[in-house]
């Protein structure tokens, strides 16, 4: 999907490596990724979006769904995604009318296109994609805390025993 | 399935800081002999290295969906990573101290995207109830045109919560917060409360955190609302017209009053 390369067997991974560390790396994040869908459709109602995919300059029709930090695929009459985008260090552009892209930090030049049924619609699923990822979550969370902290002389954290928590620290994080 | 595991082994060894990193024994899947291996846990994704010094990971578990607890092994200070359902698997892990078995035991269990969206949502309300809270007495300004200030009691009380806010449907995912100004990242100063702004150029008032209108069962999905700023700006401001028009009114009707 979303890349001008020819189809590649089911086993390989759409990716321009083509090591054995990357294919054992995806396959076993494959089965766990599976199991999250899963999990998550048990818990709450299943929804999705079709939306169209830019595959190799043609558009394709795609149900996508968003679970916490992955963005999942699958074709429209399949019960098992196609596959699944990890939305960390990813950048969300508004491309033309009605289409947006996601694109990633360590290779800005591939972008995966979508096309939405309508400008609300897309502005709908770029603000959902732009929040999705867990470093977005996690400085939202630093950001708060020093809020309360600055209004109130004290870490909110503290009453649920987790200020010491190396992942919401605000002086080691890169932003 | 297809994954985009070149931005997965990005994530894992770019240089933002690790929650965890260490070395665990980790027991093989079809033999029961351990091997040390290199995790290192970011967000909610645990990776492992064959290597410390190798440049891309073996394996990746995400920590949704599962449990961790101390198990039974003849491996010292092991525990395990659970996930329910038939098909998945059970990864047994071991440390090399006790001290290091508890430190993972409860970075593990902190870091799914569920626990860290529950922490920020209830840090939303504390905030929210915070500048939004019992309204009365609050010497908060806000920069709204209408330039009015809450009174605390008479005609033109002011309204104190804000009616809730259409969500659109939730896309499951992360939460909402400030600024989502495209191409920024930071979120801006929202603190101060000074009165000096000028009138004929006022600031639109700050925003407040992003409302959510779900049930709130931790595991239930988020709900993105994408109320614009600009539809809080507007409502915020005909509530403001509203309070000025009262206190007119009850002005007038002191001076009527007045022999």
């Amino acid at each position: 999907m979303l890349n001008t390369h020819k189809p590649l067997p089911t086993h390989q991974l759409f990716s321009n490596q083509s090591s054995s560390t990357s294919q054992v790396l995806a396959l076993e994040a494959s089965i766990i990724l599976k199991y999250l869908l899963l999990w998550r459709s048990r818990q709450a109602a299943v929804q999705l979006t079709s939306l169209l995919c830019r595959v190799r300059q043609m558009l394709k029709k795609r149900l996508v769904k968003l679970v916490v930090n992955f963005l999942f695929y699958f074709r429209t009459d399949e019960a098992e995604p196609i596959g699944a985008l990890l939305l960390e260090h990813c950048r969300i552009t508004k491309e033309e009318e009605n289409v947006f892209s996601i694109s990633f930090i360590e290779e800005p030049e591939r972008k995966y296109c979508f096309e939405c049924d309508s400008e609300e619609q897309c502005q709908e699923w770029i603000e959902a994609l732009k929040r999705a990822s867990y470093e977005f979550m996690r400085r939202s969370l630093i950001f708060y805390r020093n809020e309360i902290q600055k209004m109130t002389g004290k870490d909110p954290l503290e009453q649920y025993g987790i200020s010491e928590e190396a992942r919401f620290q605000l002086a080691t994080r890169k932003q | 399935m297809k994954l985009n595991e070149r931005s997965l082994a990005f994530y894992a060894t770019c240089d933002s800081p690790a929650d965890n990193a260490g070395f665990l024994y980790k027991r093989g899947e079809r033999h029961t002999a351990y091997h040390r291996r290199w995790f290192v846990l970011k967000g909610n994704m645990l990776f492992y290295f064959e290597e410390r010094e190798s440049r891309e990971p073996v394996g990746v578990i995400v920590l949704e969906g599962c449990t961790v607890e101390l198990c039974d092994s003849a491996e010292e200070f092991a525990f395990a990573i659970r996930f329910g359902g038939t098909k998945s698997r059970t990864y047994v892990l071991a440390a090399e101290s006790q001290a290091a078995m508890e430190s993972w035991v409860k970075s593990l269990s902190r870091a799914s995207f569920d626990y860290m969206r529950l922490v920020v949502r209830e840090l939303e309300k504390q905030l929210e109830e915070m500048r939004w809270g019992p309204a009365a007495g609050r010497p908060c300004c806000r920069h709204a045109p209408a330039a009015w200030k809450p009174q605390p009691s008479g005609p033109e009380q002011s309204p104190e919560r804000l009616p809730a806010l259409p969500a659109v449907p939730p896309k499951e995912n992360g939460c909402a917060v400030w600024n989502n100004a495209p191409g920024t990242d930071r979120l801006p100063d929202t603190t101060s409360c000074d009165g000096s702004d000028d009138d004929t150029n006022p600031r639109p008032p700050p925003l407040p955190p992003r409302r959510r209108a779900s049930g709130g069962e931790p595991g239930s999905t988020g709900a993105a609302t994408t109320e614009s700023s600009s539809s809080f700006y507007r409502l915020h401001e005909r509530y403001g017209r509203e309070v000025a028009r009262l206190r007119q009114e009850w002005l007038k009707r002191q001076r009527d009053h007045q022999p």
